[in-house]
């Protein structure tokens, strides 16, 4: 299995190709398609993280050592930004996670998407992305 | 004589730049406007050769200074036809004013049970300092609905009022809907009642022109940032009687007569509002902005922007696709709209990329989403400087979206 580093040189390369940004957004539209869509059981407030501009579900579940993450948002361009982020960090064990440092987004162009004045959400999903990973890192190692 | 949209627009510097390598096109100007050179050129200069602080040196600069910003307020009066130069409160923005007025006001009328009415349609910055003021005096607001078409419904906020009723405070122009109130119905109505109301500006004053004396409101305020100057000054209108009648907001420097640990004197109107060192500078710059509306012909200016709203509201209509939130017959500057289902954050990316600057979410406007049930929209507001050119290319980037997104 590839590493969470050599996932996001895969996806550098992948939007290497686009130097047109509605080839960008083209793409990421298409990569919104193919998120497995969280269970309809997680869309509600419970699991809503909510931004300024477009809303953003997380779930996160933990089995034998691995987390796996789903996730959906009502904006498009802002689910194929979690579909990446997904593909970067989900089955993973917590201790990945928690090491993991997300150059991908920079070299993609996508910074100011993830900055904190966006409040789309996005930013504060990968803090709850992280957050879940402690949680379970701590767990594990009490229990 | 015709309006120089040629000229309007080369008086703006900003406007040339490319964003993307696309022209720019600037609709975001509800949020803040652009400055025309001659804001930013006496602003330079002020920096560069006259700044000292005022109302306390005697020397040279200081003099010049103070005389400066004062005939800075005797402009704003003279735009909104105040009665009296020190009715005119220099503050850092509408929302400075507003909460100004919510806590002077608050402090000496305002008690238990008394109530307080505002719109629907208002900006936070008219919702929320009076419902901190609700919540200091134990007050209740009082909310006046709206039509579907985004019109105030004028019979349920004559309802509203009655003899707890202390105060009311209402935009002049929606900064969502793009809606112009009938104010002088409102202030008139409220007026029969003997109850005070405040008007925000904030969306209206560079936009018609505004007699606050033919209005008899009792407080006007508006951000200078919106009216093509600069940013961090605002102005509170207020009529003599009531600001004489407040307390002050902030205690400090400048707005004290006498002070000993034991008691202290304030200065009369307009110094008592303005405590410390003001912005100054922003006060002056405003000015240039008002003389540069008043050079170029606010009436014009009205018009050509009206035009240009009816413009943009067939055009987007004409797609097909396109719903248009505010509908009311009177209008200015603003159209806030939706394409089909898609979300207005997708929306907004992509015509970012298009070079069109506009605003999307819900506009500091909350409460007005959830009458409409839903989570934003994507707003497009006009200034005296934009252009047909223009519009044709918000539609061909919208038209852009709804291909991308379907
Ligand atoms: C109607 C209205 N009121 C108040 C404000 C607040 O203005 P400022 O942020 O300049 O204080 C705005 C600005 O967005 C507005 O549009």
């Amino acid at each position: 299995m590839k590493t969470i580093k050599e996932i996001q040189e895969e996806i550098i390369e992948e939007f290497a190709v686009y130097d047109d940004w509605m080839d960008k957004y083209n793409y990421l539209i298409e990569l919104s398609r193919d998120l497995p869509l969280i269970n309809t059981r997680y869309k509600t407030s419970d699991y809503i993280i909510n931004g300024c501009q477009s809303k953003v579900w997380l779930n996160a579940e933990y089995n034998d050592g691995i987390i796996k993450y789903s996730a959906d948002s009502d904006a498009i361009i802002t689910k194929g930004i979690i579909a990446l982020l997904i593909r970067v960090l989900s089955n993973r064990t917590p201790q990945e996670i928690i090491d993991a440092e997300l150059f991908f987004i920079d070299a993609i162009g996508l910074r100011q998407n993830l900055s904190p004045t966006r409040s789309n959400g996005l930013l504060a999903m990968l803090k709850q992305m992280k957050l879940y990973a402690i949680a379970w890192q701590a767990k594990s190692k009490a229990g | 004589m015709s309006y120089d949209i040629n000229k309007v627009r080369n008086d703006f510097p900003i406007l040339s730049q490319k964003v993307y390598n696309k022209p720019l096109i600037y609709l975001d100007n509800g949020a803040t406007t652009q400055k025309p050179a001659k804001v930013i050129e006496k602003i330079t200069e002020f920096h560069s050769v006259k700044n000292s602080s005022i109302h306390r040196g005697i020397h040279f600069l200081s003099e010049h200074a103070t005389e400066e910003y004062e005939k800075a307020r005797q402009k704003v009066q003279q735009f909104i036809g105040a009665k009296n130069t020190h009715e005119i409160i220099f503050t850092s923005g509408t929302t400075g004013s507003i909460n100004t007025v919510a806590f002077s006001f608050g402090e000496r009328y305002i008690q238990q049970g008394d109530e307080l009415i505002i719109s629907t349609m208002e900006h936070h910055a008219n919702i929320v300092p009076w419902q901190m003021l609700c919540d200091r005096k134990g007050a209740v607001l009082k909310i006046i609905p709206i039509t579907d078409d985004g019109d105030l419904i004028f019979e349920e906020y004559e309802k509203l009022i009655n003899e707890k009723t202390k105060l009311i405070s209402v935009t002049h122009i929606s900064n969502v809907l793009g809606t112009l109130n009938p104010i002088e119905k409102i202030i008139e109505t409220a007026h029969k009642h003997n109850v005070p109301v405040l008007i925000d500006a904030a969306q209206s004053v560079q936009h018609v022109p505004i007699d606050v004396v033919k209005l008899d409101c009792d407080f006007l305020v508006f951000s200078g940032h919106k009216a093509y100057g600069p940013t961090g000054i605002g102005v509170l209108y207020g009529k003599e009687k009531w600001l004489d009648a407040l307390p002050p907001y902030q205690g400090g420097g400048d707005m004290v007569e006498n002070v000993t640990f034991e008691k202290t004197t304030y200065q009369p109107l307009p110094l008592k509002f303005e405590a410390g060192t003001t912005n100054y500078i922003g006060a002056i710059g405003l000015a240039a902005a008002l003389d540069y509306l008043t050079e170029t012909g606010l009436s014009d200016i009205a018009r050509y922007e009206h035009e240009l709203l009816d413009y943009t509201t067939k055009s987007l209509l004409e797609t097909g696709y396109v719903k248009i939130y505010g509908n009311s017959k009177n209008k200015s500057s603003i159209v806030s709209f939706l394409i089909d289902n898609i979300h207005p954050s997708d929306t907004g990316m992509v015509i970012d990329k298009l070079g069109v600057a506009v605003r999307t979410g819900t506009h500091c406007a909350q409460p007005l989403m959830h009458r409409f049930g839903i989570d934003g929209t994507v707003r497009a507001s006009i200034a005296m400087y934009n252009t047909r050119e223009e519009i044709d290319m918000l539609c061909a980037a919208v038209k852009k979206v709804k291909e991308m997104f379907g």
